[in-house]
């Protein structure tokens, strides 16, 4: 399988994220796979006219595309002429290209929460008139249209988050050039199941401060985010605190709150995303799929029964309590 | 050779969209356009938002200086709120934005910069081979050694920041993790795991020995690793005459902390070094698709001139110190540090090789900064300072990127963002010309650069432009 990569209009951190796989390398992943790389923006030789000269030949139809990947939202602006992003050299819109380019491939990946929804790139008031490749924000349809399908009927493939972890790009890419990922793979905003079907709260480090409601009330305290911190893991997808990102972290890891980057709109909280929105003191955003009553029951009889260990180091910077250590029966 | 036109485009290999207008006479650039073909509007997306939010925003401007805007969006929030980190979380802090710095040191030179060298055109050359095996895009040894190396590095992000890039563990007050002390021991053996690939294969040689070079003429003598290997083409191919630059450098000093900055602050001009006067940058519109007045950050706006007026052709602004347009980089930095290579190297141009041999240089003297900052990790301190942010006010962060000055100009009114300004390095070094029709720093350099016979993508302006390590998405944010 080939594989052509086109940044548009993003920051360029998947792409910067997929040079921390390991184990093996991001070049040997797509080669073992058995993926040729027909041009990468930050990986390949090659520059300008030859440059130009491939992405004619497959937008004839004269070199066939298997895998096309786009790093970005796609710039619309200004006044939908899609100006705000050339593709420098050839004097048409990343717009242009990507529209006339996706028919073309037998797989489109929308590479990040940018080009998937639009994303950071449309904070605000979306400055540059920017969409996903098959969303707008929630919405269904983005540059290309709600029924985009690609040859082998499956819709743009979302590989959403910001940025993406390089195994759910290489395990995505990996998928298809075997021919394993079907729609039965995609959740509902077409993003693969494999990292979807897990919340960022699976696996995170802060857990038994959740059991126990034992909050931080500020950035560096090691208790649960959720309460004070606007911490979403609990409702964020992502195996985040499952496989770990650059060796053994993750955001919470980090000290810092789930933003829930892997869904669209994440970039326009309402709230600040560092500090829970609350009504009556009680945080707004409780887990997706528990009965809020229970909840709730559930939380103050934890917060009740919440161990000294926990309810101190919730609000210190460092491990000062540790767990009593109980000698064998003999 | 007649008289000539050239677009080059997609120029890949440098971060972001970059596109470079030629005019050519008897096969030389006569004069150079630099085009920035992406506009997204960071600044304004910040208008009207809580202020903390800067910190979740700027990062994302950009996936290969993410850190380095985090740590100026921290500054600029501390100044506004009156805090300063902790001790220890400044010195946190300067260890994560280190390491970033350093990959993208790596990343260019094994990545960006050196495959232009594997191509046919140098095939007669004696060094071609060697770069071949060495360099080739994607394939090359040493580029596959070096995205080994590189990601080991990135553990201690992932340890201290969560994940790279794009981390919110780098805040006004300090950092958002206090390391244990097992965990600062693994740190410096990462370190040491990145020293044994700098001296195995990069340098050929203990980090000090490089340091210690003071010339040019000895410099270009290394012969030992990839960096003799670069060097030896540099000889050959006279990198120092190609690109020269105008002899203006800037730099905010990078890694402050209570001791000091670990590359000093300066300016430099005329051979001598002063202060730089942040109150003397004006950002001129005159050639940039952006519509107002020139203005100092503090009181800048960005406009987008919808039509795409004909006169301008770049989202780029132009900034300007004292009406100067000012180069910055690693060069830039190891120069105004005073180290006596860099400073030779200036007297003789300041031309490819010295950009490159600079960051080379830099990553050298950056591992032991961070051998240091890591050495000086007190587990048992605090890494966090707190304070509430003002209903009113303003703040400045400064800060040194891997490719230069960057700084944001924050306005708080009513508890929200007013107006948030950044200039970033490329804007400096990539910006179009000014109302006075000044060129920018690349611009300048490319004028003179060789254009063989039947070239559409010369070569000569390849090496230019990739020696500036150009970050176009921080460019025009």
């Amino acid at each position: 399988m080939n594989l052509l990569w086109l940044q548009a209009s993003g920051c360029g951190g998947c792409t910067m994220s997929l040079l921390c796989a390991e184990d093996p390398d991001v070049f040997d992943s797509l080669q073992d796979a058995g993926i040729e790389t027909l041009w990468h923006p930050a990986f390949s030789a090659s520059s300008g006219a030859e440059v130009r000269g491939l992405l004619e030949q497959i937008e004839q139809g004269k070199i066939a595309l298997d895998l096309f990947c786009v790093e970005g939202a796609i710039a619309r602006g200004p006044r939908g002429t899609g100006r705000f992003q050339m593709l420098s050299g050839t004097g048409r819109s990343m717009m242009d290209w990507v529209t006339a380019l996706a028919p073309r491939a037998r797989h489109v990946v929308a590479v990040g929460s940018c080009a998937a929804f639009g994303g950071v790139t449309t904070a605000g008031d979306n400055p540059s008139d920017a969409a996903g490749l098959q969303y707008e924000g929630a919405h269904d349809g983005g540059i290309l249209p709600v029924g985009f399908r690609d040859q082998t009927g499956l819709p743009v493939i979302n590989v959403a988050g910001c940025p993406t972890h390089p195994g759910w790009v290489l395990e995505t890419l990996m998928l298809l050039a075997e021919g394993t990922l079907g729609a039965d793979g995609l959740d509902s905003f077409a993003r693969p199941r494999f990292y979807a079907d897990h919340l960022v709260h699976h696996g995170c480090s802060k857990n038994e401060f959740y059991e126990y409601k034992a909050s931080a009330t500020a950035l560096s305290e090691l208790g649960c985010m959720m309460e004070h911190l606007g911490c979403v893991g609990t409702q964020a997808v992502g195996d985040c605190n499952i496989r770990p990102w650059n060796g053994s972290g993750s955001c919470t890891s980090g000290g810092y709150p789930c933003i829930n980057c892997t869904a669209p709109e994440f970039e326009n909280p309402r709230h600040s995303f560092t500090q829970t929105p609350k009504i009556a003191g009680i945080p707004v955003g409780l887990p997706t799929d528990m009965p809020k009553a229970w909840f709730m029951a559930l939380a103050s009889l934890s917060k009740a029964a919440t161990p000294h260990r926990l309810a101190h180091n919730a609000t210190s910077d460092r491990l000062d309590v540790p767990p009593g250590v109980r000698k064998p029966r003999s | 050779m007649s008289n000539a036109r050239l677009v080059v485009g997609p120029f890949n290999r440098v971060e972001g969209d970059l596109e470079v207008h030629l005019d050519i006479a008897d096969g030389a650039v006569t004069s150079a356009r630099v085009n920035a073909p992406l506009y997204r509007g960071f600044e304004r997306m910040l208008e009207g938002r809580d202020p903390r939010d800067a910190l979740t925003i700027t990062p994302r401007i950009c996936g290969i200086c993410s850190i380095s805007q985090s740590a100026a969006a921290a500054r600029a929030l501390a100044a506004a709120m009156g805090l300063a980190p902790t001790p220890q979380g400044a010195r946190v802090a300067g260890l994560i934005h280190a390491v970033e710095n350093v990959c993208d040191h790596l990343t260019h030179f094994y990545l960006f910069f050196m495959p232009d060298f594997a191509r046919p055109v140098y095939s007669a050359r004696p060094w071609h081979r060697q770069v071949v095996e060495r360099f080739t895009a994607m394939q090359g040894s040493g580029a596959r050694n070096a995205v080994t190396a590189r990601a080991k590095l990135m553990h201690i992000l992932g340890l201290l920041a969560g994940k790279w890039p794009h981390t919110l563990a780098i805040q006004p007050g300090g950092v958002t993790r206090r390391p244990s002390a097992a965990e600062r021991v693994r740190i410096r053996s990462d370190l040491r795991g990145f020293r044994r690939f700098l001296e195995n294969e990069l340098f050929g040689a203990p980090v000090e020995e490089f340091i210690a070079l003071t010339a040019q003429d000895k410099a270009l003598d290394w012969g030992r690793g990839d960096a003799g290997l670069f060097l030896r083409l540099a000889g050959d191919l006279d990198l120092a005459q190609m690109g020269k630059g105008a002899g203006r450098y800037l730099s905010f000093g990078a890694y402050p902390g209570p001791e000091g900055h670990g590359f000093a602050p300066g300016l430099w001009q005329n051979e001598a070094l002063r202060a730089p006067d942040t109150d003397a940058i004006v950002e001129d519109v005159s050639h940039a698709w952006m519509l107002g007045a020139p203005s100092h950050p503090s009181q800048g706006q960005t406009e987008p001139d919808l039509d795409m007026r004909d006169t301008a052709y770049s989202w780029c602004k132009a900034p300007r110190m004292g009406g100067q347009p000012m180069e910055c980089g690693a060069f830039a930095r190891q120069l105004i540090d005073g180290h006596p290579l860099a400073r030779d190297m200036a007297a003789q141009g300041g031309g490819v090789l010295a950009r490159v041999a600079a960051r080379l240089l830099e990553i050298a003297r950056t591992q032991l900064l961070m051998e240091d900052m890591a050495h000086g990790i007190d587990p048992d301190a605090s890494f966090m300072q707190r304070a509430d942010l003002p209903r009113d006010g303003q703040g400045v962060g400064l800060v040194e990127a891997a490719r230069g000055a960057l700084g944001h100009w924050l306005r708080i009114e009513n508890g929200r963002i007013a107006s948030y300004q950044i200039i970033a390095p490329t804007t400096w070094n990539f910006s179009p010309r000014d109302a006075a029709g000044t060129p920018g720093p690349l611009e300048a350099a490319l004028v003179g650069a060789p254009v063989a016979a039947g070239e559409d993508t010369p070569i000569a302006v390849q090496h230019i432009v990739r020696s500036f390590d150009p970050c176009m998405v921080c460019t025009v944010h």
